[in-house]
């Protein structure tokens, strides 16, 4: 049932709308396939909508579950990896015979064990497992030792001497950008791995008619997701009882993206795919930063190859940072018009990002950071130029909110400058500006359901906006923001026709539901997702279903747990292959009941008549779910026990009873295989044609079939002293089309809120040279239980007309609007614009100063950076005991590096 | 380094072993009696993924040796549940959301175990305060608050009953 209230009608149009009879057409021919939306979209569930634990849980609590580093194999031995101290060098010499000679090395690899390149991006293979010529970060991996124990193979590490050539380094991306020679790769001139430059509707227009322009620069530092499991591998080979040699290699490893593992893993190896099992084990935590081939993954699978054993590695905490893939230093300059009706007129961003030494997710997140300006707001006029530049730092991937938040940071803070400079309220002005779907935006994005409104009066209504809003203490204060994010990508990354999910049910005479799929649960409860939709739609209980997932030789290909996809794309896949066995459930069954398939219910583990019909509960409702149905699986008839028919006494019962009033859940099974002579159903999901996007180059990030919302406010304080910011509490209210189980859903919003409060406040990777200054979790300053404020999560449901059960997104999504909330919430406080985050009290001091004319405090005045004994402010290095790397005498970072942004204006 | 044979007492089972004395608790509770529900989540004693009370307080294995340990009772995370059922706290962690990923739980078990053992009716700043040992990147704590006051509840009800 398709909400209308979502789809009102559109006023005069900036908006290319698709006739409703058109897009039928579109939608057709994208596919014909999609949910369909009777009973599927009925109100009435059993187990869609209620919160229930995970289907791991108990694992989880009790340590049982197995995670990466919990497994262990027979002969396994570690593998430790040597990372290079400096940012930018040639290697010239590696020796490893000193280091193969120690007592319990059985092998040491480097690079030209494996030299094909690879990378998660087609367009960006530009990495190797270990590295060829030259090493482009510190913390590059250089070589690989596999020895029978940790402590053996990390003194071995000592032994192997390698001569490097030290190379001028870039750390910043600006200058970076400005190099013409010791190119970070050859292949990117001036360093810069992409950009991009859009033009939507006319924006020099758009200015013109503007009654007010702001114009800044922001920055928001680097951020990495320190997901609480380090990365961990486990590779072996199979012996082939054909040939007698290593065949197949099974690779355990703590990934979002089993299926890309398996392809990248068969690039470099030189194996077939069929010849590559890919398993994935309980995953701590991800945030993005499993979803793309790690190094670790590739170097344990050839140092397993060439040790002709099975080697775990585990990356210590200080290597996941360097593994890293966060969210890069980004830096906005924004320009935004409206008019003095609130109305946005044009918007203008030129957006660097600092990607770090390798491609990664970079051509996808520069992309990103443009495209998602659009599909929140009405904006008629949009300019975007976006830079993905190459530095001598580790590397930039996905991170939650991929792409979205910093840019967002800026939009949000800027619209919020611009209200107040026209005397209009912040929540106001972001009501004035909404869209209204159904509509394709000036970049080519559909929106279909749109809960943004209901998310903006939820968070004024709950945390008392129009009462408190510039009536509190001076030093108190509140903001609002708004985000949004795609439920997938509706462009796979690598381009091909192929679903991007398929989920397979195979349902026995005992009645079992097992479900395989590759959706890869990395603690965000995508299990419990596909159990409860396979329960739902067959109407069995969620005891029945048995969820095998994220095993590239069981299940079905998914594309990975990325850009907040699985449950609209699994879902859906789920949804169908469960709608497929169910209708061939329905057709034995309802000849057994003597009436047509459409006119059963399937409920509480018992397929019955529709309302009106004759029956035993003509009424069609379930009993109270745990209530047995009576005589209906006691062992009444011989050979009939619970769970089991046996096929003669099937017949004879049969020819005893006659029609069926009604059938067990296990009985409808048994009479389905009896009929169709296996019961298996599958389903699989590819976005509607419709919602891949424009033309332009690069249209294809950014389209996806839904979007979801999110609309916050937040309540600081700002000790003006100190600088200081506590944030008390948090409404997030966010569109997640419906809560498939609620409490999940709170959890995953309250999660991405606490995450981008952990960005707006303290979170920060401090570089030194290209040396991580702080790579630890308390120098990185996690934000623990006493740091973290209330967060009220408020759940809005616009159910979307493609999700499955109408739902989109909620992981991400709220991440984004939590920094902007924060910054506008200090300008309430104090009055202050920080356009800088995180706003530590350095900064907010310097922008109090500011604001004050005081003269600013440098507080690690004639401190050296890079001894840490004497440098504690971020931390130090743990491993790095002298002075920084060694530089290059050209290197342009010894010269005086240019002064922070914060407190600008 | 010569391994010496030592005896760990463990969820109230003895268990010789032979590990080197320098062998950290952490790494002899996973490898050497394959007690795997205790994790590492850091290099420098930060994150509280390894916390296991040793004589019925929370300390990280992660920082302490082992060999240290003989004569005294450490209890994991394995030792939480009772008669093959979860604890009110493990159940409770599972219904209200506590545990995402579930890898920093083990940890968080056996600090809030310990908590609730000194201080069974804690109040909200106490349980914030008392959780501060121990990192999670999912959750944003605010589901296990719920959480703890659910095994709470359940506690005293359970006992209630019982009586
Ligand atoms: S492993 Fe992090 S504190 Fe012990
Ligand atoms: S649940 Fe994932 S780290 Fe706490």
């Amino acid at each position: 049932m398709r909400s209308k209230r979502e789809w009102r009608r559109r006023g005069e149009t900036k908006f290319l709308v698709i006739p409703s009879a058109a897009r039928n057409l579109l939608l057709c021919f994208a596919n014909d396939e999609r949910p369909t939306t009777n009973d599927d979209f009925m109100t009435d569930f059993s187990i869609i909508g209620k919160s229930i634990a995970m289907v791991d849980a108990a694992g989880k609590t009790t340590g049982s579950g197995k995670y990466t580093d919990d497994l262990s194999v027979p002969g396994m031995l570690i593998g430790k990896i040597l990372h290079s101290p400096y940012p930018h060098a040639r290697i010239k010499r590696i020796d490893t015979s000193r280091a193969e000679k120690l007592d319990g090395v059985v092998t040491v690899v480097v690079g030209s064990d494996a030299p094909n390149p690879y990378g998660i991006l087609p367009v960006g293979h530009d990495e190797y497992a270990l590295a060829l010529d030259k090493v482009r970060y510190v913390g590059d991996n250089v070589a690989c030792v596999a020895a029978v124990d940790e402590f053996t193979a990390e003194r071995a590490l000592e032994l192997i001497d390698v001569e490097y050539e030290l190379l001028p380094a870039y750390f910043d991306p600006e200058d970076s950008m400005k190099a013409e020679t010791n190119l970070i790769h050859d292949n990117k001139p001036n360093n810069i791995e992409k950009d991009y430059h859009h033009v939507f509707g006319d924006p020099e227009k758009g200015f013109a008619e503007a009654d007010r322009i702001a114009e800044a620069r922001f920055i928001a530092n680097e951020v990495t997701h320190a997901a609480m499991e380090p990365h961990s591998t486990l590779a072996a080979f199979e012996i082939d009882p054909q040939t007698g040699n290593p065949g197949r290699l099974i690779v355990q490893s703590s990934t979002q993206v089993p299926y890309y593992l398996q392809h990248k893993l068969s690039l470099v190896l030189e194996m077939q795919m069929s010849q590559i099992r890919v398993i994935k084990p309980l995953v701590g935590g991800g945030f993005g930063g499993k979803s793309e081939v790690i190094p670790l993954e590739i170097i344990a699978a050839i140092a397993a190859r060439k040790a002709k054993a099975p080697v775990k590695i585990t990356y210590t905490r200080e290597e996941v940072f360097w593994a890293h893939r966060g969210r890069p230093r980004t830096i906005v300059d924004l320009k935004t018009g409206v008019k003095n009706d609130g109305s946005i007129t044009a918007v203008k961003a030129r957006v660097v990002q600092d990607g770090g030494a390798y491609c990664s997710y970079g051509v996808v997140t520069i992309l990103y950071s443009g495209a998602l300006l659009g599909a929140l707001y009405d904006i008629p006029n949009i300019q975007y130029d976006g830079y993905r530049v190459l530095t001598n730092k580790p590397v930039c991937g996905a991170m939650r909110g991929h792409g979205t938040v910093n840019v967002r940071f800026a939009f949000e803070t800027q619209l919020d400058e611009l209200a107040a400079a026209i005397g209009m309220d912040p929540a106001e002005i972001r009501q004035h500006n909404l869209l209204k779907p159904p509509c394709v935006t000036v970049n080519g994005l559909r929106v279909q359901s749109y809960g943004l409104p209901e998310c903006i009066e939820k968070v004024v209504e709950r945390s008392g906006w129009r009462q408190r809003k510039g009536k509190m203490p001076r030093g108190r204060g509140l903001g609002v923001a708004c985000s949004h994010y795609v439920s997938g990508a509706a462009n796979s990354i690598i381009r091909s026709d192929m679903p991007h999910s398929t989920v397979n049910i195979k349902i026995d005479r005992d009645g079992g539901v097992v479900v395989y799929t590759g959706a890869s649960d990395i603690g965000q409860g995508s299990d419990t997702m596909v159990a409860q939709i396979t329960a739902e739609t067959l109407g069995c209980t969620i005891a029945r279903v048995r969820v095998i997932a994220a095993d590239t030789d069981l299940t079905p290909i998914d594309i990975g747990s990325y850009s907040s996809r699985v449950t609209f794309m699994n879902g859906n896949a789920t949804l169908r292959a469960a709608q497929d066995v169910k209708k061939q459930i329905a057709t034995a069954a309802a000849r057994k009941m003597n009436c047509e398939p459409g006119d059963l219910i399937f409920r509480s583990d018992v397929v019955s008549k529709k309302n009106g019909l004759q029956g035993p509960r003509g009424d069609g409702r379930p009993r109270p779910s745990g209530q047995a149905e009576p005589g209906s699986a006691s062992p009444s008839v011989s050979g009939h026990v619970e769970g089991q028919i046996l096929r003669g006494s099937l017949q004879q019962k049969r020819k005893d009873e006659g029609p069926k009033e009604q059938l067990s859940f296990e009985e409808a099974v048994v009479a389905a295989i009896d009929f169709h002579g296996a019961l298996s159903g599958t389903g699989s999901y590819a976005p509607p044609l419709d919602a891949r996007g424009g033309k332009h180059k690069g249209a294809g990030v950014g389209p996806s079939p839904a979007y979801s919302y999110s609309a916050q406010v937040a309540e600081v304080s700002v000790d003006e002293e100190t600088g200081e910011v506590t944030v008390h509490k948090v409404w997030a209210s966010h569109d997640c089309g419906r809560a498939l189980n609620p409490v999940s859903v709170e959890g995953q919003i309250i999660g991405s809120v606490w995450m981008g409060m952990g960005q707006a406040l303290t979170e920060e990777m401090v570089w030194k040279d290209g040396m991580l200054m702080n790579p630890g979790l308390l120098e990185y300053r996690s934000p623990s239980s006493v740091e973290s404020p209330e967060v009220e999560a408020i759940i809005v449901e616009s159910i979307d007309p493609e999700g499955p059960f109408g739902a989109k997104e909620c992981s991400e999504g709220s991440l984004a609007a939590t920094i902007p909330a924060i910054s506008n919430a200090i300008y309430d406080a104090v009055g202050v614009r920080l356009h800088e985050c995180p706003f530590t009290p350095e900064r907010v001091l310097a922008a109090l100063r500011a604001k004050n004319n005081a003269k600013r405090i440098n507080l690690t005045e004639g401190v050296d950076p890079t001894s840490p004994a004497r440098f504690r402010e971020h931390g130090g290095s743990l491993w790095y005991r002298g002075k920084g790397p060694e530089r290059h005498p050209l290197d342009p970072s010894r010269t005086e590096t240019p002064a922070a942004v914060a407190g600008d204006d | 380094m010569k391994k010496e044979l030592i005896e760990l007492r463990v969820n109230g089972r003895s268990h010789e072993i032979a590990i080197e004395p320098s062998k950290l608790l952490l790494d002899a509770l996973r490898q050497d009696l394959d007690l795997t529900g205790s994790k590492r989540g850091c290099d420098d004693s930060s994150c509280g993924a390894c916390t296991v009370q040793v004589d019925g307080t929370p300390m990280l294995s992660c920082t302490m040796l082992a060999a240290s340990c003989e004569g005294q009772e450490i209890t994991t995370v394995e030792g939480v549940s009772e008669h093959g059922s979860l604890a009110a706290i493990q159940k409770a962690y599972g219904d209200w959301g506590g545990s995402q990923c579930g890898y920093c739980t083990p940890g968080f078990m056996m600090t809030v175990r310990h908590l609730l053992s000194q201080n069974p009716n804690p109040t909200e700043a106490e349980i914030r305060g008392g959780l501060s040992s121990n990192l999670c990147r999912c959750t944003g704590y605010s589901q296990m608050y719920q959480a703890i006051k659910a095994a709470i509840d359940a506690e005293q009800k359970g006992m209630a009953a019982s009586r």
